[in-house]
């Protein structure tokens, strides 16, 4: 009431509006209006402290204060009429700064209303000041209280919230009764309320939260009433609700919070404080149906108000804490718990929880998040909505399944099957029970035993026993679904996909081999383990594989008979010992199509129940395994543990590994292929490879087929240079192919041998690798299926192919000098030189010289080296001479091709004979304007006559002045001219003669003879050397060698 | 006085039982202790309450409280290895107990649930008691006999 009266009623301020200029003519009129109107403002406010002011709105901009005389006259006479101060009086002029005025307007009132509510404090404060601590202890709350509120409307929050905080120390300076209890509380949660909410605003979040547990901290233990704890619940989850509110407010204004200080935490325990009013009620409110509401109503109050918060309607005002009316307060008492009773509280609880999932989800705290799920599940489940339940706990479970929290993930299961019990939902009943007899499941024995049994109810088509706690109404409605769910005839199969889950029926699917031929049967074994109380029988059990063909032999199917199913025969072979682990071999034949391929199960299938019932198909994709068997396995794997022995034919579950796939490869061929060659090839030989295939099986090997050639996948550039071809007599061409792909060789008789050579010719040194490859069709028995097998043998051969030989060419002059250019027409010197590099002797068979239209034989070009048969290493060389006409161009001429004809030496005739075309290189032709050649001979002998004659050839278009001169030497005598100066007319030539007489004998020096040519300054002497011989073997006279035999 | 002991449960021969360490406690003995696995699995190697009645409960504070651990795990992940303290502190407070977290450099967690009233038990006492705890968790990582990853049984 109090608190209203001041929000809403009371005003701090009222402004009356009027419209009046200071020049208005009728002055007088409007300005006794103008205080009549406040003068009944006033009167309405009987005698309130609320102010008054007015403002006068104009339509002309005022005059600068002080410069209007008759605005401050009219003024002061305004302000008397309506009895207000001149700070009261305002003018609001009507014009261009409508706005700049109303926020200058605004802000004046804003201190009149300050103002108004600071004398309001100080009037409490004053009523304060007579108070007594020992009898008013109550006022004392009360007065503080309105100080704090009223400073809050001023908007002074440091000081409300420090008057708040005293308010709040007074309060709990009360002396408690169970009667006041109530209010205190009340009083308490108010204040502490506002004192939060001012720490949010001024931005101390720490005092806030501090505050808050301070405030919980004091009231956790004033129950009050002990029949009314509901209440104490109540209000305590009302508190934390309040403060989480607050926080999420501050938050979203711009607060941080962190992980683990968040509302969250204040709504999860306000959800709690929910949780345990609910119980209370329950225990509180157990009423008969009997028990009629009270009447006349002892929470009906006359004013249909309460004076004050949280006192209780029949007992308003009475301050004394003894029991005036035991009966009054019983039926209070009583209407109270009776209305407890109508609150849902799981409403409430959900609520709350949702809340603080919204919170944990924000703060990462996913694991908080799904313990609220599980609790709002739970809280659904009290509430009977079984579907909300279901989803909820169905949307946590599998965190708690990979994180491995077994007993959570067991509460879980239980809660949710008994959800699904009550809904009659087949499938979730039955998954949930399959989990909870499974080995993650925490369960006792008899939990586990009973829930089979309902599970071979539920398989039967008949309904299951009732879940254990559950609300006897629900069960009475769910028995009536199972029966209505049993008459129902259609969907009674049900697929369980269980890698998502932990199922009591494990599997494990393992091919014996990760490969089989064909020709062998394909055999796998399936091991299937349950881990239920009891023996439990299937109907089928099969496999899918991913070439579904062979689906149809691997099912494992038994009659399925009623009466058997409760029969506890351990013996039958589709039955299942818990504890046990069974083992199904399948084997199957491979088709020939799939050979090269991989066969993968694609998934087992264990049929519970049977069709004309109800049956359960529990899938394992690929070859078994559940949600929790990798982590096992790997656990397996570690472990040294020592396992006991076992008899045979039986397995330790976790020694077994899942293979869930096998490749199918081709029979083993039963035939040699041999290779026969003379390795290294030559380049661009027909190097023959004898391939030898001998059969060794016991049956034809029909269309026996050879793949020959350069394997694939090597460097491209091989393949170009690389052909293959059956046969060697002729030569081939870079037409042919590398690989000669499936050569048809018919059919093979047992022990038949076959032989094929094959000819490659390589282009290009380097390794290579062959492939040979021979298949062939062979029919065999498998299992009693005739099968028609392809097999094959392949072999590789890496050849190396070398040059046969090396050939040098080199240019030199008469002389045998080296040269590394020619003179225009004089004869020179080609001579080559073909060494043997091929570890095989060669049979050079002939050589050819092509020369190029500029160069010309001196004489016959025929070959030196015809049918030559070199060894390794060895050499043939050849000497050719030719002649170059003079050329204008002064770069390189081509000189011709050199071609060389050999072939392998070998007894065999057929090889054929390979022709190697060497390029001769470029030479450089330069012309000379003199040419001089000497005519003498072989030898001299020493005082013998030595007639020597030069020959100076002009081979230029100019006569040329030549200088000739001839040095002597020690070794001859001679006679000639020994210096001339003579011309020689184009393209005529000199003779000169000279006699030499040698006085020594051995390899002398020649007087040597010196050419000048006036026109040619370069043509020097070294030159000349190259044409003419400096020296000349002298040898001894004839007679004198038998003196010189006899001196000696 | 709590005293609790691990040995090994695979001899089921029985052939040799090896002790593997036995941990005193002279405070008072906690609600809950729990030794969790390194993830990603974080499943319970050894979890145990001493009121046994609403257990579940206290299994759930423990799960919960695995957030705050993987959040300050990741807080810490800059820091320097070498210096790392184990000893996480507190983890969050709820109304009625206070859950201590300590984690070992393997990332296994240990994570203790104690009375909030319980004034014996302060920050040093749950220190030491994590210490201990982790010295006999050490005592049975040292047993050959011990697989990795096994949930530990207590005498």
């Amino acid at each position: 009431g109090w608190m209203n009266k001041h929000l809403n009623l009371v005003p701090a301020l009222v402004v009356v509006f009027y419209e009046l200029d200071w020049d208005e003519p009728q002055w007088k009129e409007k300005q006794s209006e103008c205080a009549t109107r406040v003068e009944i403002v006033r009167q309405s406010l009987q005698g309130r402290n609320t102010k008054v002011a007015v403002v006068l709105i104009q339509k002309k901009t005022p005059l600068p204060p002080g410069e209007d005389v008759i605005a401050s006259e009219r003024a002061a006479a305004l302000c008397n009429a309506c009895d207000l101060s001149g700070k009261s009086l305002f003018v609001l002029p009507h014009t261009d700064h409508l706005v700049g005025y109303i926020i200058r307007l605004e802000n004046a009132f804003y201190e009149h209303a300050q103002t108004y509510y600071y004398t309001e404090i100080r009037r409490v404060k004053s009523h304060k000041e007579f108070l007594n601590k020992t009898t008013h202890q109550l006022l004392f709350v009360r007065h503080q209280f309105k100080i704090a509120f009223f400073s809050e409307l001023k908007q002074d929050t440091q000081n409300a919230l420090k008057n708040y905080r005293t308010a709040y120390n007074l309060v709990h300076e009360l002396r408690a009764h169970e009667t006041n209890m109530l209010e205190i509380k009340t009083m308490a949660g108010f204040i502490n309320y506002k004192i939060c909410r001012l720490c949010f605003q001024h931005n101390t979040p720490l005092d806030a939260i501090a505050q808050f547990r301070k405030h919980i901290d004091l009231c956790k233990k004033k129950i009050g009433s002990a029949e009314l704890a509901f209440e104490h619940a109540a209000w305590m989850s009302k508190q934390f609700q309040a403060f989480g509110d607050l926080f999420d407010e501050a938050i979203k204004l711009g607060l941080t919070a962190i992980q683990t200080q968040n509302p969250g935490f204040y709504y999860q325990q306000a959800a709690y404080y929910a949780q345990e009013r609910k119980q209370l009620a329950s225990m509180l409110c157990n009423h008969d149906s009997s028990v009629i509401y009270p009447n006349p109503d002892p929470l009906e109050t006359q004013t249909g108000v309460l004076d004050f918060y949280g006192q209780r309607p029949w007992r308003q005002g009475i301050l004394s804490f003894d029991l005036s009316d035991p009966e009054k307060e019983k039926m209070g008492i009583l209407s109270l718990q009776l209305k407890e009773k109508n609150v849902l509280h799981s409403e409430l609880i959900i609520t709350l929880l949702s809340n603080a999932v919204a919170q944990f989800k924000k703060y990462k705290c996913p694991r908080m998040k799904s313990h609220l799920m599980v609790q709002m599940g739970e809280e659904y489940y009290y509430a009977k909505d079984y579907a909300k339940a279901l989803k909820l706990l169905d949307y946590v479970m599998c965190e708690y399944r990979s994180e491995g929290w077994c007993t959570l993930l067991t509460s879980i299961l239980t809660t949710a099957l008994k959800c699904s019990y009550l809904m009659a939902q087949l499938k979730d009943y039955i998954t949930y029970s399959l989990e909870l007899l499974g080995r993650a499941s925490t369960l006792k024995e008899d939990q586990k035993s009973r829930i089979e049994k309902n599970l071979i109810k539920v398989l039967m088509n008949e309904s299951p026993d009732p879940e254990p706690d559950c609300d006897t109404a629900a069960v009475k409605a769910s028995q009536k679904l199972w029966a209505d769910r049993v008459s129902l005839a259609g969907s009674n199969v049900f697929t369980i996909e269980v890698q998502d889950f932990i199922p009591f029926v494990q599997c494990k699917a393992k091919f014996l081999a990760p490969s089989f031929h064909v020709d062998v049967p394909v055999q796998f074994d399936v091991y299937l383990r349950a881990d239920c109380p009891h023996p439990i029988r299937f109907s089928k059990l099969c496999i899918s594989f991913n070439n579904q063909d062979y689906n149809q032999y691997c099912v494992v199917e038994e009659a399925y008979q009623k009466s058997d199913i409760l029969e506890q025969s351990s013996q039958g072979t589709m039955c299942l010992v818990p504890g046990k682990t069974r083992k199904f071999t399948f084997k199957f034949v491979a088709k020939t199509e799939d050979v090269g391929k991989k066969i993968e199960i694609t998934s087992v299938d264990l049929i519970l129940g049977s069709e004309s019932g109800r049956c359960v198909i529990l899938n394992w994709r690929g070859g078994g395994g559940d949600a929790a068997s990798s982590q096992e396995a790997l656990q397996a794997a570690r472990s040294f543990r020592r396992r006991p022995k076992l008899p045979d034919n039986e397995v330790h579950w976790d020694s077994l590994t899942i293979q869930a796939s096998t490749m199918i490869i081709s029979r083993v061929p039963n035939i040699s292929v041999q290779l026969r060659h003379e390795p290294p090839a030559l380049t661009n030989e027909m190097y023959c490879l004898i391939v030898t295939v001998q059969s060794h099986e016991d049956t034809v090997a029909k269309d026996v087929k050879l793949t020959a050639g350069l394997k694939p996948g090597q460097d491209a550039n091989l393949t170009q240079k690389t052909q293959v071809t059956l046969h060697g007599t002729d030569a081939c061409d870079e037409s042919f192919p590398a690989l000669l792909p499936d050569i048809p060789v018919g059919d093979l008789q047992p022990g038949e041998k076959l032989e094929k050579p094959i000819y490659i010719r390589c282009g290009t040194v380097g390794a290579r690798m062959f492939l040979v490859y021979v298949s062939y069709l062979i029919d065999t028995i498998v299992e009693g299926k005739e099968i028609l097998c392809k097999c094959h043998r392949d072999e590789t051969v890496t050849i190396e192919t070398v040059f046969p030989f090396d050939v040098a060419v080199k240019f030199v002059s008469t002389k045998l000098e080296h040269l590394d250019r020619v003179f225009a027409d004089i004869p020179f010197l080609l001579m080559t030189d073909i060494l043997s590099a091929s570890p095989w002797p060669l049979t050079i068979v002939t050589t050819q010289l092509q020369l190029s239209p500029s160069m010309t034989p001196v004489d016959q070009l025929e070959s030196y080296v015809e049918n030559v048969v070199l060894q390794t290493g060895e050499s043939a060389s050849e000497c050719f001479c030719l002649r170059c006409p003079p050329v204008t161009n002064a770069s390189g001429v081509a000189t011709g091709c050199y071609i060389i004809s050999w072939k392998r030496s070998s007894p065999v005739e057929s090889v054929p004979v390979v022709s190697t075309v060497i390029t001769l290189p470029h030479v450089i032709v330069e012309s000379i304007p003199l040419h001089v050649n000497a005519d003498l001979p072989s030898f001299g002998r020493v005082r013998e006559s030595l007639p020597v004659r030069y020959h100076l050839q002009n081979k230029t278009d100019l006569v040329q002045d030549v200088e000739v001169s001839v040095e002597p030497s020690d070794a001859f005598m001679f006679s000639g001219l020994k210096q001339i100066r003579l011309r020689i007319l184009p393209g005529t030539q000199q003779e000169m003669l000279y006699n030499f007489y040698p006085l020594m004998a051995g390899y002398q020096q020649l007087p040597s003879l010196h050419v000048n040519l006036l026109r040619f300054p370069n043509f020097t002497n070294q030159l000349l050397r190259r044409f003419i011989p400096t020296h000349i073997f002298v040898k001894v006279r004839l007679g004198m060698t038998e003196d010189n035999s006899i001196m000696s | 006085m709590v005293k609790i002991a691990y040995f090994d449960s695979s001899n089921s021969l029985g052939e040799s039982t090896v002790m593997a360490s036995a941990v005193t406690y002279t405070a008072e003995w906690p609600v809950l202790v729990s030794i969790i696995f390194s993830p990603p699995q974080n499943y319970p190697l050894y979890i145990r309450s001493v009121p046994t009645e609403n257990e579940l409960k206290f299994h759930y504070t423990v799960h919960t409280s695995l957030d705050v651990v993987d959040e300050k795990i990741s807080a810490m992940g800059k820091a320097l290895v070498d210096q790392r303290e184990l000893y996480l502190g507190l983890l969050y407070p709820t109304e009625d107990y206070k859950v201590y977290g300590y984690v070992t450099n393997s990332k296994v967690k240990f994570v203790m649930v104690v009375d909030s009233s319980n004034t014996a038990l302060r920050d040093n006492e749950i220190r030491s008691m994590f210490r201990k705890l982790h010295n006999s968790y050490t005592d049975i990582m040292c047993n050959p006999f011990y697989n990795p990853g096994d949930r530990i049984h207590s005498r």
